[in-house]
């Protein structure tokens, strides 16, 4: 049989749709989920099959729906909440940060908080500093929360059906470049096959999205895909890259970097979050505990230097890694 | 009191001035994304929130605003920004991204500021409410009559920061006035399904003050409205709410294929079309004259065409420039 070819946000909506069948506990709420099926399409066709009592539109009021939520998987429930984009969690901040991460931990286990926080992260579109930030990083550093940010259609599917069934809380974020979105630069990688039945991917299973010798490039989301394009072209300078897509920051696959470090003895970090105190830190960082002596130079890192997103085309150009500056920085790993 | 004709005229050219602007912005934004719809196209890349159909909003409660009043928008604030007075030019060049813009080129069609002319706006719904409430505490504190205007969405009322911004408004009798813009949706959903109340006008009663509701496409309705809570404003009397009905004509974003609106709703609101309307009345009473109308037409569509002609040919910012201004 032919495999079927889907964009990303249609591999969301249909785990979200076959956990809705399988699991009466799941709910979906967030502004414009329902008949819009969502900005970014991440719950298209929902509302129609569900109707207005599990596929919830809710007012602007994140700080509200959001600890809704937490409340409702207290009691049970698996919700869904979407904020529109990671920026506006800034609405409800508290909830996630003292509440949604927490209560399983205050509570001595008694609790959980099976939630799953669907989010949109990423720029490149000129929408500005607040509207196209990552933060996965800033959620990341918070005890408590798994962090999901798929980069293919077929990760999306399994992570988020794997995400549903967590007892835990869950932050997964999407790139709206990726989601194969008709007003986007078109990227190729966001149709892929998915097959059709449910599947999961467990968390903290690390991708090796192409094998290499000289350098060990780890990324997440977008980048994952600027990076392969960068690995391609050197390849034809004779320069072996090894790409790694983590799929999940917590938990995070520790074994799969170090063993490929390990291998290649060069490390670039490649992220769309901010440089400091971020991803690219931590990664660097569980190298040098683990593989300090396999390293042949310094590990690299190419991030958002610590500036937020300009609306400028000439200025986000500049701040969001390009494929080819992340060739440019693996030619300075390796020379 | 009946308004002297130099001021209506004014409001005239006020609303005349966003309607031109911002179907013109409309036209080089869809130039950039034909026939292939790339949201960061150039001319005008990224999203775009027009306020086509909301101009005697703006136009009616900045009529009574001084420069050194401050103002917080919206996402959707080019109409707020050039009622207050705001510099076609720049305005137009920062929605191209240039070096000219109002910000640089750094905050885009959503993050609009003006030092100046003390004029903010931001991509965060309701995130401004509390920056006018700020804004108002300062005016009492330094001992002056000036007052801060918020304007929202009424999807943004829902939002916890209206309640709190209310609230401290309300306990300091802080010289703000929050403007409600309900034009029917909050992105697709209808504020049927957001709030329980009619108006917003209700809520401001549970704060102990005074709320109104007016025809928000009738921009005489809002100047008189607005009138009296700013003048209470700047006597010390404390904040009040206005709710201004509207609608806005296009769709949410440029690109908003609007399926949630019903069928014949927009023709309904278009026969309501603040500007025409308003065209027709100041000619029946005498205040213009039809080449009188047509004369401003022509001026404020050579500004518009002027701001156009700038933004092209300014130059863009230097990449490295991303760097600059995240500490002074
Ligand atoms: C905190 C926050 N949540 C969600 C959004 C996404 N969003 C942008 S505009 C909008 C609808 C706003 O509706 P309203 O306040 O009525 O203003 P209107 O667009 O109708 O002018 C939403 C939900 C946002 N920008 N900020």
């Amino acid at each position: 049989m032919a495999e079927r070819i889907i964009s990303m946000y249609e591999a969301i909506a249909e785990a979200i749709a076959q956990e809705m069948e399988r699991d009466p506990r799941v709910f979906v709420m967030g502004e414009d989920v329902g008949f819009y099926g969502g900005i970014f399409g991440a719950t298209t066709g929902l509302w129609k099959k569900f109707g207005d009592e599990r596929v919830r539109d809710t007012p602007i009021s994140e700080m509200g729906f959001v600890g809704a939520a937490v409340g409702a998987a207290l009691e049970g429930m698996r919700p869904i909440v979407e904020v529109m984009f990671v920026d506006f969690t800034g609405a409800c901040f508290d909830q996630i940060l003292n509440h949604m991460s927490k209560i399983q931990y205050m509570s001595g286990g008694q609790l959980k908080v099976p939630v799953v926080l669907m989010t949109a992260i990423g720029g490149g579109y000129n929408d500005a500093a607040q509207h196209s930030q990552c933060l996965y990083g800033l959620f990341a550093h918070l005890p408590g929360l798994k962090i999901v940010i798929p980069s293919t259609p077929y990760d999306a599917k399994g992570l988020m059906i794997q995400a549903i069934r967590d007892d835990n809380p869950v932050m997964y974020f999407f790139h709206k470049g990726l989601m194969g979105l008709p007003w986007m630069t078109i990227i190729e990688a966001t149709w892929a096959p998915v097959p059709e039945e449910p599947y999961t991917i467990p968390f903290g299973v690390a991708d090796i999205k192409r094998e290499g010798k000289d350098v060990t490039v780890v990324a997440v989301a977008m980048m994952v895909h600027r990076a392969l394009e960068a690995a391609q072209k050197l390849e034809k300078e004779g320069i072996s890259v090894e790409v790694i897509d983590l799929r999940t920051l917590v938990p995070l696959d520790r074994e799969a970097i170090i063993n490929s470090v390990k291998k290649t003895h060069r490390l670039l970090v490649v992220d769309e979050d901010y440089l400091s105190y971020g991803m690219s830190g931590e990664i660097v960082a569980i190298v040098a505990e683990n593989a300090l002596e396999y390293l042949d130079a310094p590990p690299k890192r190419l991030a958002v230097p610590d500036v937020p997103i300009p609306y400028s085309n000439t200025l986000e150009d500049f701040v969001i890694p390009s494929a080819d500056r992340i060739a440019e920085a693996i030619k300075e790993l390796v020379s | 009191m009946p308004v002297e004709r130099e001021k209506l005229v004014e409001l005239y050219r006020t609303m005349l001035k966003i309607r031109l602007f911002e179907e013109r912005v409309a036209e080089i934004y869809w130039e950039g994304k034909s026939p292939v719809f790339n949201i960061a196209a150039d001319p005008i890349p990224g999203e775009m929130h027009l306020y086509i159909g909301e101009e005697a909003v703006a136009t009616g409660v900045c009529a009574h605003l001084r420069p050194d009043d401050m103002v917080a928008g919206t996402h959707r604030s080019h109409g707020h920004y050039i009622a207050k007075g705001g510099d076609l030019k720049k305005l137009m060049a920062e929605l191209f991204g240039k070096k000219t813009g109002l910000c640089q080129g750094k905050g885009g069609h959503m993050h609009l500021f003006d030092a100046g002319l003390h004029f903010g706006c931001g991509g965060i719904i309701g995130a401004g409410i509390p920056h006018a409430v700020g804004a108002a505490l300062a005016f009492k504190m330094q001992g002056k009559d000036n007052v801060a205007v918020s304007f929202i969405g009424d999807g943004a009322a829902n939002i916890g920061a209206f309640h709190e911004s209310l609230n401290l408004a309300a306990i300091w009798k802080l010289p703000v006035v929050i403007v409600v813009e309900d034009n029917l949706y909050a992105i697709s959903v209808p504020k049927s399904k957001s709030t329980a109340v009619k108006s917003n006008a209700e809520r401001a009663a549970a704060y102990g003050i005074p709320g109104v509701l007016v025809d928000g496409m009738d921009v005489m309705a809002v100047y008189e409205a607005a009138g009296e809570a700013i003048a209470r404003a700047r006597r010390g009397e404390g904040p009040s709410l206005i709710e201004c009905l509207c609608y806005r004509y296009r769709g949410h974003f440029e690109g908003d294929p609007q399926l949630y609106k019903p069928e014949g709703e927009e023709e309904e609101w278009r026969k309501k079309d603040p500007i025409p309307n308003f065209r027709a009345k100041l000619i029946r009473e005498g205040i213009l004259t039809e080449e009188e109308a047509n004369k401003i037409q022509e001026e404020v569509a050579a500004l518009v065409a002027e701001a156009e002609k700038f933004a092209r040919e300014s130059p863009w910012p230097e990449p490295e420039e991303a760097l600059k201004h995240v500490f002074l």
